[in-house]
C-alpha cells in the first residue's frame, strides 16, 4: 500500500517535470515558429489559395477555380518551353553543382587551416562579390571584340563572331556553365563545415581496418558521416537549380530569342511584374513547387542509400 | 596538477596538438603523392577562375578614365590611380541624408538581425533535432517544404502582412522577416542531429542542466562550424539588403541604396561605381575571414572519448 502510493506521487512529480521541460522546449521553438508562420507559412497558404483566383493585385480577386491551371497547361505557349528549359537546367546544374560543391569542399579539406581558408575564400568569392555574372557578358560578348570571339577568330576556328547569347543553340549551355560556376555558395560552405565535424578517429579506424585510398575513405567513412549535411545540400541544390532566372534574364534578356533561355521562374516574374496576373503567377508557383517536392522526395531516398 | 595549469600553457598545448594533427593530415595512409599534386593544381586553377570577377572589380576601380573606356575591358591596369576613390566624397553631396546614417542603418540591421537569426534558428533546430515534443516532424516537414516555394509570389501576401502589423517604413520591416529562416533551421538541425550525441545531452540533464542551458552550453559548442557558417550567410544577405517597397523614409534606407545612388551616373562614373562596389565588399569579406578561419580551426570533438 505504502509503496504503491509513493510510486503514484513520484510519477506525478515526473509528469510535472516532463510538462515543464516540454514547456521550455515549446518556448524555445516559439520565436521561430511565430515569425515563420507569419512571414512564410501564411503567405504560402494565401498564395496557394490565390492560385484559384483571377487577381490583378488591385481589384478584388475573382473565383476561377482551375482556370489558371487550365490556361497554363492548355493555352500558354511559353510554359512548355520554359518547363523544358527549367528541367534541362535543373538536371544539368543540380547534380553537377552538388557534385562539384561536395568534391571541392572535400579536396579543400585536405589542406592545413590557412590554405583551406584561402582556397575556400577563392571558391566562395563569386558569392561574396555579389552580381558577378557581368564578367560572362564581357567574355561572351557577341561582337568580334568579345574575349571568346576574338580568341576563336585569332586561332582561325571561326570566320565571323558568334552571337553567343542571342543564339538559341548556345544560350542554354552558356547559362549552365555560368550557373555551375556560381553554385559554390551555400552548399559548398555547408559541406566545408560538415567535413570539419567528421570525427577524425573514424579515419584512423578506417585506415587500420583496410581503407586503401582516398576514394575508399570517401565512400565508406566521409559520405556516411555527412548524410544529414548532404541532405541539406540536396534540398538547397534543388531550390537553386529549379529557380534559375536571374542569370538567364541578365545574360539573354526576357523573353529571350525563341524563348530559348526562359525558365519557369522568369515566366513567373514576368507574369507578376509586367502583367500583374498574381493568381496566374501563383498557379505556376504551385506547379513548380510540386515538381521540386517530387524531386526532393526521390533524391532523399538516394542519399540514404549512399555508402551502404 | 593539471587543473592548475595556467591558461597560457593550456593554449600552448592546444597549439602543439593542432600542429601535430595538421602534420598528420598529409601523412595519412590513404593519400598518394601524385594525387595530392594533381588536386592542388586543379584547385589553384579553379580558384583563380573563381576570383576573376572580384579581381576585375578591384582592378577596374583603380583604372584611369581613358582605360575605363577601352573595349573590350582589360583585365589589367597600366597606370593605376586612386582617382575614383578620391571623387567619392564629392559625390556624397548628392545623398539626401549623411552617409553615416546609411552606414548606421546597415550595420545596425545586419548585426542585430544576424544575432537573432542565428539564436532563434538554432534554438528551434535544437528542439526539432533533440527533443520529443509533439508535432516536430510536421513542423520540420513544413520548414523544408517552404524552401521549395517560389519566393517571388510571396511578395504580395507578405506586403499585406507587413502593413497589417504596422511594420511598413520602420526598422521592423528589415529585421522581423529576416529572423526566421527555413534554411538556417534546416542547416542547424542537420548538424545537431549528426554532431550532438544524445548521451551528452542525457549527461547534462543528469547534472541538472535545464533545456536552454543544455542547448547553449552543450549543443552549440558542438556545432560551432555550423552556426559560424550561418552567421556568414545571414550577414552577407543582410549587408546587401535594399529597401524594397517597404521603406520610404530616406533616413531608414541602407548603404546598398546609397551605393546605387552614387553609382548610377553613367559611363564616366564607372570607376566610382567599382570603387563603391569594392568598399561594399569589404565587410562581408572580413566576416567571411573571421568566421571561416575559426570554422577550419575547429577540430572535431564529439565530447565523448
Amino acid at each position: 500500500m505504502e509503496n504503491a502510493k509513493t510510486v503514484t506521487v513520484l510519477s506525478k512529480q515526473q509528469k510535472r517535470d516532463r510538462f515543464l521541460a516540454n514547456l521550455v522546449h515549446y518556448l524555445m521553438l516559439s520565436p521561430f515558429f511565430i515569425l515563420f508562420f507569419a512571414f512564410t507559412v501564411l503567405p504560402v497558404i494565401s498564395s496557394v489559395v490565390l492560385s484559384f483566383f483571377d487577381f490583378d493585385a488591385v481589384s478584388t480577386p475573382r473565383w476561377g477555380f482551375l482556370d489558371n491551371y487550365l490556361r497554363l497547361f492548355v493555352q500558354d505557349d511559353v510554359f512548355p518551353k520554359a518547363l523544358s528549359n527549367t528541367l534541362v537546367l535543373a538536371i544539368v546544374t543540380g547534380p553537377l553543382g552538388f557534385f562539384v560543391a561536395f568534391m571541392l569542399a572535400w579536396m579543400v579539406n585536405e589542406f592545413g587551416p590557412s590554405v583551406r581558408t584561402l582556397l575556400s575564400f577563392m571558391f566562395y568569392a563569386p558569392a561574396l562579390a555579389g552580381n558577378v555574372y557581368f564578367i560572362w557578358q564581357i567574355l561572351f560578348s557577341g561582337d568580334a571584340y568579345g574575349y571568346i570571339n576574338s580568341t576563336l577568330l585569332s586561332w582561325g576556328l571561326i570566320v565571323e563572331p558568334i552571337q553567343w547569347l542571342k543564339n538559341p543553340s548556345y544560350a542554354l549551355p552558356i547559362i549552365c556553365i555560368v550557373q555551375l560556376w556560381m553554385s559554390m555558395g551555400v552548399t559548398f560552405l555547408s559541406n566545408i563545415s560538415g567535413l570539419q565535424n567528421v570525427n577524425p578517429e573514424l579515419y584512423e579506424a578506417g585506415a587500420i581496418d583496410g581503407v586503401k585510398n582516398r576514394w575508399h575513405e570517401l565512400w565508406y567513412i566521409t559520405i556516411p558521416s555527412m548524410k544529414s549535411i548532404m541532405m541539406f545540400g540536396v534540398v538547397m541544390q534543388i531550390q537553386s537549380a529549379f529557380s534559375i532566372s536571374v542569370v538567364p534574364i541578365a545574360l539573354c534578356g526576357y523573353p529571350s530569342i525563341n524563348n530559348s533561355a526562359d525558365t519557369i521562374v522568369s515566366l513567373i516574374t514576368d507574369v507578376g511584374t509586367s502583367r500583374y496576373e498574381m493568381g496566374y503567377a501563383a498557379a505556376i508557383s504551385v506547379v513548380l513547387f510540386i515538381l521540386m517536392f517530387a524531386t526532393k522526395s526521390l533524391l532523399g531516398k538516394l542519399v540514404n542509400m549512399a555508402g551502404r | 596538477m593539471q587543473a592548475t595549469m595556467s591558461k597560457a600553457d593550456q593554449r600552448k598545448l592546444q597549439k602543439l596538438k593542432l600542429k601535430a594533427s595538421r602534420r598528420d593530415q598529409y601523412k595519412r595512409f590513404t593519400r598518394s603523392k601524385g594525387g595530392n599534386f594533381f588536386y592542388t593544381l586543379f584547385l589553384i586553377l579553379f580558384g583563380l577562375f573563381s576570383v576573376l570577377p572580384m579581381y576585375y572589380c578591384i582592378i577596374t576601380s583603380f583604372k584611369p578614365l581613358d582605360e575605363l573606356l577601352v573595349f573590350p575591358p582589360r583585365f589589367y591596369v597600366i597606370s593605376p590611380t586612386v582617382a575614383s576613390y578620391l571623387t567619392l566624397p564629392s559625390l556624397l553631396d548628392n545623398l539626401a541624408v549623411p552617409l553615416s546614417r546609411y552606414a548606421f542603418n546597415s550595420i545596425f540591421v545586419s548585426v542585430v538581425t544576424t544575432f537573432f537569426h542565428v539564436l532563434v534558428g538554432s534554438a528551434a533546430a535544437y528542439v526539432l533535432a533533440k527533443t520529443n515534443i509533439k508535432g516536430k516532424t510536421v513542423i520540420f516537414a513544413v520548414v523544408q517544404m517552404s524552401l521549395l516555394y517560389n519566393a517571388y509570389t510571396l511578395e504580395i501576401p507578405r506586403y499585406l502582412i507587413y502593413s497589417g502589423l504596422g511594420m511598413i517604413d520602420t526598422y521592423w520591416a528589415y529585421i522581423l522577416p529576416m529572423i526566421p529562416s527555413s534554411m538556417g533551421v534546416f542547416l542547424m538541425k542537420q548538424f545537431m542531429e549528426s554532431n550532438v550525441p544524445d548521451a551528452l545531452i542525457e549527461a547534462a540533464k543528469i547534472d541538472g542542466a535545464g533545456s536552454f542551458r543544455t542547448f547553449w552550453q552543450i549543443a552549440m559548442p558542438n556545432v560551432k562550424p555550423a552556426w559560424l557558417t550561418l552567421t556568414l550567410f545571414s550577414f552577407r544577405d543582410l549587408w546587401s539588403i535594399q529597401p524594397g517597397g517597404t521603406i520610404f523614409s530616406e533616413e531608414l534606407k541602407t548603404l546598398p541604396f546609397a551605393a546605387s545612388t552614387i553609382a548610377q551616373s553613367g559611363i564616366a562614373r564607372q570607376g566610382c561605381a567599382m570603387a563603391v562596389t569594392v568598399i561594399m565588399m569589404i565587410p562581408p569579406i572580413l566576416v567571411y575571414l573571421v568566421t571561416q578561419r575559426s570554422v577550419t580551426q575547429t577540430m572535431s570533438s564529439s565530447g565523448i572519448k
